[in-house]
């Protein structure tokens, strides 16, 4: 075959010479991307619309309470305290539960045996639905060896508490965070542990000073799509928090435990409530109370970023 | 070393001291007869005097690593010396990364390797050597630049800190961490940017980092599995020039795929081929008249 110095004749990549399918093809593509990006756009256009017009500070620093109309019923404040509780408790199981996993699975993974079965556990939880999760919390927590985690009388245990969802919502969470930290261990060139363990430091030296810190980024990652799961979740809130519309602490114990101990609500049940659906029907709430956790979560999107944008400075291998 | 600062000088061909070319022998490899052969290999320069003297450091006696059924290396009995470099020679799978690994008893993190024989470091067996502290003994660099993702500083300190923990302090460790870079010959370079991320530096000096943490660690050996591969020319000539620098400090040992880096810098050289030891001679003899066809096929460039 002669060589060929000369340019070719027509663009190598042009469209012209595509064949028509690739082209429909990519046209299909490009429309369903912008019709994603519309999709978000809206509803965040929306609610910010929505929100802001029916957003009061006041919402945010008044229990709610029993009312005729919107003006009397108060705002949301239990209900975002309620959140913000259920979230630090469920993510501080779940973090560092999950974080350990992902270590042994990945650095470790011995017995073998128990490694494949801890690894299909975990996507079994993945994959329960999170009433059917809440059902089991009941069961669990209705127990009266665990009756120190709700209230409790006469031997009956309530089994409702921010113990009993916060346990359960974890686990929602948690698988999460496995996937997320061991897909950042897995990324770390097997050549580095190498090097650590070549200057004489143990497997678990190397783990707490290099890999850990390396995946950083991705177990940010896992840990805010833990917390997305956890504030959106309502099943496991109706069903193990008790759905109260105020704190509801527990008489016998001591601050914090007698509101950890009660009963409660988070704002996810609180929009359900106020939507048309619920038994409040106070639709400007609902907009004001969703607005909020939509601040919440875009929150720690811009918090995951930071770690990332960090990340990115300290630089990578090249592979 | 001359520098990089002037342009590189003409070199003299320096003929190699007689009495390390006959030193010592392995029991497999070398004399069955043949009468030495002139090689066909086309010299590089060779940019080192002959060594000023020699310690037996680490002893290779009869060592075959299995992976699994498969044997990697097979009954091979090596001196390294300090005060010398070893370069391990071979085509891709023959083994002599292996044998490096086995050395600082790395080759134990693969569940399937298993290993005969004896490795000596200073007469004693190291298996009997603790493995964590016999790779602070042994220390290694690697094909691929490795910088741990902090600064370049705690790249060092980490070396020269108990396991995990986070002491001694900064300050305490200044005086450790600056001369195991100026051994590196990296000090000069990095010394207004100690707190930069590390892999931010370009290759070169990564590697050399990684070199300056294999020394901080004060070994007695160092080992490297060919640590210019994925380096340009002129980083890889100053790399160079460090390790035949080092060699009065601690034993070197190197795996590369370069014969002329092999020729360049090395005192002995060790042709491996399929696991076996094929010979092991002074770099002169090796590549100036090799005793076995095989070391001349593969020094003529007749397959690799």
């Amino acid at each position: 075959m002669e060589l060929s110095l000369k340019a070719p004749k027509q663009a190598v990549e042009g469209s012209a010479t595509w064949a028509l399918s690739d082209r429909i093809g990519l046209v299909v593509c490009w429309a369903l991307g912008l019709l994603f990006c519309a999709v978000a756009v809206a509803i965040v256009a929306f609610l910010f619309v929505k929100g802001v017009s029916y957003l009061e500070l006041s919402m945010l620093t008044t229990p709610a309470s029993a009312g005729f109309s919107q003006a009397e019923s108060g705002g949301f404040s239990d209900a975002l305290f309620g959140t913000m509780i259920v979230a630090v408790m469920a993510i501080s199981l779940a973090l560092p539960t999950g974080v350990a996993t992902a270590i042994w699975l990945v650095e470790y993974g011995r017995p073998a045996a128990l490694a494949r079965i801890t690894e299909s556990t975990i996507e079994a939880i993945a994959g329960i639905p999170s009433i059917v999760l809440a059902l089991f919390g009941t069961v669990i927590f209705s127990n009266t060896a665990l009756g120190f985690l709700s209230r409790s009388s006469e031997g009956v245990v309530f089994g409702r508490s921010f113990f009993a969802a916060s346990a359960m919502l974890s686990l929602v969470a948690l698988p999460l965070v496995v996937a997320s930290t061991r897909e950042g261990l897995n990324s770390i060139p097997r050549h580095v542990r190498e090097a650590s363990y070549a200057v004489g430091k143990t497997k678990a030296a190397t783990v707490r000073r290099i890999l850990l810190p390396t995946s950083r980024p991705q177990v940010a990652t896992g840990a805010m799509l833990g917390l997305g799961r956890i504030i959106g979740d309502t099943a496991i809130i109706i069903v193990l928090l008790g759905a109260t519309q105020n704190f509801a602490p527990v008489e016998e114990a001591p601050f914090p435990l007698d509101y950890l101990r009660g009963a409660g609500t988070t704002l996810t049940n609180f929009v359900y409530e106020a939507s048309p659906t619920g038994n409040l029907n106070q639709p400007e709430k609902a907009y004001a109370a969703a607005f909020v956790l939509l601040l919440m979560v875009l929150a720690l999107n811009a918090a995951v970023d930071l770690v990332h944008r960090r990340a990115r400075k300290v630089g990578t291998w090249s592979h | 070393m001359e520098s990089l600062t002037s342009p590189p000088p003409i070199r003299r061909l320096q003929l190699e001291d007689p009495r390390a070319a006959t030193e010592f022998l392995p029991p497999d490899a070398g004399s069955n007869g043949h009468a030495a052969q002139p090689s066909g290999f086309t010299a590089a320069k060779r940019s080192i005097k002959a060594p000023q003297f020699s310690i037996r450091r680490m002893e290779i006696d009869e060592v075959s690593v299995h992976y699994g059924a498969k044997e990697a290396v097979k009954r091979v009995s090596l001196p390294v010396r300090q005060g010398e470099v070893l370069s391990l020679i071979g085509p891709s799978g023959c083994g002599k990364t292996t044998l490096l690994r086995s050395l600082n008893r790395l080759t134990e993190l693969t569940t399937t390797a298993r290993l005969s024989g004896r490795i000596l470091l200073d007469d004693v067996d190291i298996k009997l050597i603790e493995p964590t502290l016999l790779r602070r003994r042994v220390t290694m660099v690697f094909q691929q630049p490795n910088p741990f993702p902090m600064s370049v500083f705690d790249n060092i300190a980490y070396v020269l800190r108990e396991q995990g923990s986070r002491r001694a302090r900064k300050k305490a460790l200044e005086p450790a961490v600056h001369s195991a870079l100026d051994r590196a010959g990296l000090f000069e370079e990095v010394k207004d940017n100690l707190d930069h991320p590390a892999l931010k530096l370009s290759g070169g000096q990564q590697q050399r980092l990684c070199i300056a943490r294999a020394l901080a660690a004060e070994p007695e050996v160092l080992l490297l599995d060919e640590p210019c591969s994925a380096l340009d020319p002129k980083s890889t000539q100053v790399i160079e020039d460090l390790i035949v620098k080092l060699r009065d400090d601690v034993a070197v040992v190197i795996v590369t795929h370069n014969l002329q880096q092999a020729y360049r810098i090395a005192d002995h050289v060790a042709f491996m081929y399929l696991g076996d030891l094929v010979e092991y001679n002074s770099a002169t003899a090796l590549f100036g008249s090799p005793r076995e066809t095989r070391t001349q096929e593969y020094v003529s460039g007749a397959f690799g």
